[in-house]
């Protein structure tokens, strides 16, 4: 009988610990997720590198008749930027255990991603030179497009949260983790962009 | 008492067979998996090795097409580094990080499952591009050899090689988060085993360098597939960019290669020599240390692609300057072994012929790091030697060590001593005749990568394949060893070594959940031969008493 109890005691304990440690604990998924953060920002360090070779050896750069149209990647730059912001709102009203709030300004952040991502196809549509005309187009399809990648994938992630929250009723003050990183990560994909735009945009003006 | 009643309570379901053939998200049952695959792949790469070394053995190309040659020392090479050693330093890793701190599992099970099963797929779909082709560039593939043999075949490695380091930064992922958020509350960094010391520097590694090769596959596709020209100089790229990306991710790779390994015998030596490892600190930091230099080295590869003197100068420097954490490693594990009661049994008897054929790959890696010497050897078989000297005479001696001081715990069977030290004289012997050779082959100028050779250089190669068989039979009292063992070995003790670190407080196999009960930290994890009675009392086993009676 007393050893049945120390049993149930065992199990329920083991159990607990595997909520908190393994499968559940903020903290470390918090941790796993600014690993995996370091780990792309290296493929981006990897992949701006490569174009700064490229920009400090090239004679001409951008090469060709190519200019880059400022005003529209302008506009794009500023919405996804003040899309973090909005996000954040979000995120302070689950803090808030404002549910509803959370939907409704990840909704506008959502919005926001989706035009970015609608601006920089249209910039594709109307860029004038290919992939493949010279070193600079391929960098900068590559590099934008691989940019572009990530928003999708953030995006994904928002929309996830979402769901998650529309549905399935998931998150509150105490219980946010998917909030929270997906806000992280849409942080990183905008510093990322601003990154790549003076690399991309502004560094060739000169 | 009723401590007693829990600890023999069967409260751990039963391990089946099929859980190593599925998705199974324990740390223990990962182990096996990457440990069994990455082995699988070893002897693939060692069959490639062997046909490579069986066409060297004459001058002239006659055994397969030049063509087949260049494919097969491609996948020897890829292989071997991202098919074997890369995944059983994970497979180490999986098993024994959890256990040594004292956790029920890693950080993230699901995505340490994860990992492990992208290994298989990026294994079959590298050795598929047989099928169209396989890649002939070497394992490098340098542009813009790659971008004109092959295109498939290429464009399989690159899949292949990115599915390889995915799994290997979710793994790192999960080593550093495992490490340093879930050891056991007595734990803190300076009393964790050395292997999660050196785990943790490869984690941050991986983390840092993994993805940059990514970056550059990347764009290295592009040129293959879809015609842009970043490392194609017709088309106004530059190759030497996609080397500058390589380097930095396959310069740390090596230490990605060896620090896990390292930590291995840092765990072994000292618990066969019954003394407490030598400077316990100083093998940790330089792990660390070794990790950051590690990361600002990678133009050394590059000393003959046209790099300016100045920036040649700064790259012997730093990489002349990794000698020093590694030598301090070297002598903190002679200095543990120096006066210690060695027991010459395997797992010792690979610590000790890694860490002597370690040190001859770590002198001649001093000296190809001097500008003017690796200039007149570069891509030559001197190369191919001191790599092989690091590799196989480091991580894979080093390897076997742990496999055979692990055995009894991963497998509940004792090995057999007889074999393994069999398998230890044939391997030493076999690596020597087969690498030493290949040093004085390069100085006299034989290039590496190359079938058909000047027939000055026949003898010493007729003795490097004369290694290499020696070496191939190595593997068969391994192979008996183990499935001899696993079927007739008789029942394995909970601690046969008598060993300090935690992962010996658990029955031999670990039960599911790990531990019976929570383990306890009641020692450091190297102080062998220290006396202390009142401790010896409160101790959780009789592993104490073992010690001081020894």
């Amino acid at each position: 009988m007393q050893s049945s109890t120390i049993d149930s005691q065992v199990t329920v304990g083991y159990e607990k610990d595997a909520e908190s440690h393994h499968h559940g604990h903020p903290d470390h998924r918090m941790f796993g997720l600014v690993l995996f953060l370091i780990a792309e920002s290296m493929i981006f360090f990897g992949l701006f590198s490569a174009y700064m070779i490229y920009y400090a050896t090239m004679p001409e750069w951008p090469m060709g008749d190519i200019e880059l149209e400022l005003l529209l990647p302008g506009i794009n730059s500023i919405i996804l930027i003040s899309s973090s912001f909005v996000m954040h709102k979000g995120q302070s009203c689950i803090r808030n255990n404002d549910a509803k709030g959370l939907q409704l300004w990840f909704t506008i952040t959502a919005i926001m991603g989706v035009i970015f991502l609608g601006g920089q196809l249209y910039e594709y549509a109307h860029t004038g030179f290919g992939l493949t005309d010279n070193l600079f187009t391929s960098c900068f399809y590559v590099l934008t497009g691989f940019h572009g990648l990530h928003v999708t994938a953030g995006l994904l992630f928002i929309l996830a949260v979402l769901w998650r929250s529309r549905k399935e009723g998931h998150y509150s003050a105490s219980k946010h983790f998917g909030v929270e990183a997906s806000e992280l990560y849409w942080h990183f994909v905008d510093v990322i962009w601003i990154i790549l735009f003076i690399l991309v945009y502004l560094l060739p003006l000169q | 008492m009723s401590t007693t009643t829990v600890s023999e309570k069967p409260q751990h379901k039963e391990r089946k067979l099929i859980d190593y053939f599925t998705f199974n998200t324990d740390h223990k049952v990962i182990g096996i998996q990457y440990l069994v695959t990455s082995f699988l792949f070893y002897f693939i790469g060692g069959a490639f090795a062997e046909i490579v070394r069986t066409e060297l053995a004459t001058p002239d190309p006659d055994i397969v097409s030049p063509e087949l040659y260049n494919q097969l020392f491609t996948l020897h090479g890829t292989i071997m580094i991202f098919l074997w050693i890369v995944p059983a330093g994970a497979a180490f890793a999986n098993y024994l990080i959890p256990l040594m701190i004292g956790a029920e599992d890693m950080a993230f099970p699901r995505l340490n499952a994860i990992a492990f099963w992208l290994v298989p797929p990026g294994g079959v779909l590298l050795l598929s591009s047989f099928l169209v082709g396989a890649p002939q560039s070497g394992w490098t593939s340098y542009p813009p050899l790659s971008l004109m043999s092959g295109k498939w075949g290429e464009e399989i490695w690159i899949v292949s090689v990115l599915l390889l380091g995915t799994s290997s930064i979710l793994g790192g992922i999960n080593f550093a988060t495992t490490i340093l958020k879930m050891r056991i509350k007595d734990m803190d960094l300076h009393s964790m085993p050395l292997f999660c010391w050196a785990m943790l520097a490869t984690s941050a590694l991986i983390l840092l360098s993994t993805p940059v090769l990514a970056g550059a596959l990347i764009l290295l596709s592009f040129d293959l597939i879809a015609g842009t020209s970043f490392f194609n100089p017709t088309g106004g790229g530059d190759p030497v960019v996609y080397q500058h990306l390589f380097w930095f991710y396959s310069h740390p790779a090596v230490y990605i290669m060896i620090l896990p390994f390292f930590g291995v015998v840092s765990e072994v030596i000292p618990v066969h020599s019954r003394k407490p490892i030598f400077g316990y600190r100083a093998i940790a930091y330089s792990s660390l240390a070794i990790s950051f230099l590690g990361l600002i080295v990678w133009a050394h590869h590059m000393f003959t692609s046209g790099t300016p003197g100045w920036l040649r100068m700064f790259f012997m420097a730093t990489t002349m300057l990794i000698a020093v954490p590694t030598g301090i490693k070297i002598f903190s594990w002679c200095a543990t072994m120096w006066g210690g009661k060695i027991e010459l049994n395997s797992p010792m008897l690979f610590a000790m012929g890694f860490v002597s054929s370690f040190l001859i790959g770590g002198l001649t890696g001093v000296m190809v790091a001097s500008v003017p010497f690796d200039i007149h050897v570069h891509d030559t078989y001197f190369i191919v030697g001191h790599f092989h000297y690091v590799l196989f005479g480091g991580s894979a001696l080093a390897l076997f060590s742990g496999f055979y001081h692990w055995f009894p715990k991963m497998t509940g069977k004792n090995y057999n001593e007889g074999l393994g030290q069999l398998h230890f004289i044939l391997t030493f012997i076999g690596l020597n005749i087969t690498f030493m050779p290949m040093h004085q082959l390069g100085l006299m100028g034989m290039n590496r990568r190359i079938a058909l050779y000047d027939v000055e250089f026949q003898p010493l190669n007729l003795l490097s394949t004369a290694g290499a068989y020696i070496m191939a039979v190595s593997t068969i009292p391994f192979i008996i060893n183990v499935i001899w063992s696993l079927a007739k070995g008789t029942q394995a003790e909970r601690n046969p070594w008598r060993a300090l670190t935690i992962e010996w407080q658990t029955a031999s196999p670990p039960i599911i959940e790990n531990f019976e009960e929570e383990p306890i930290l009641w020692s450091g994890p190297y102080d062998y031969g220290i006396d202390d009675e009142e401790e010896e009392e409160e101790s959780v086993s009789d592993m104490l008493a073992d010690v001081s009676a020894k």
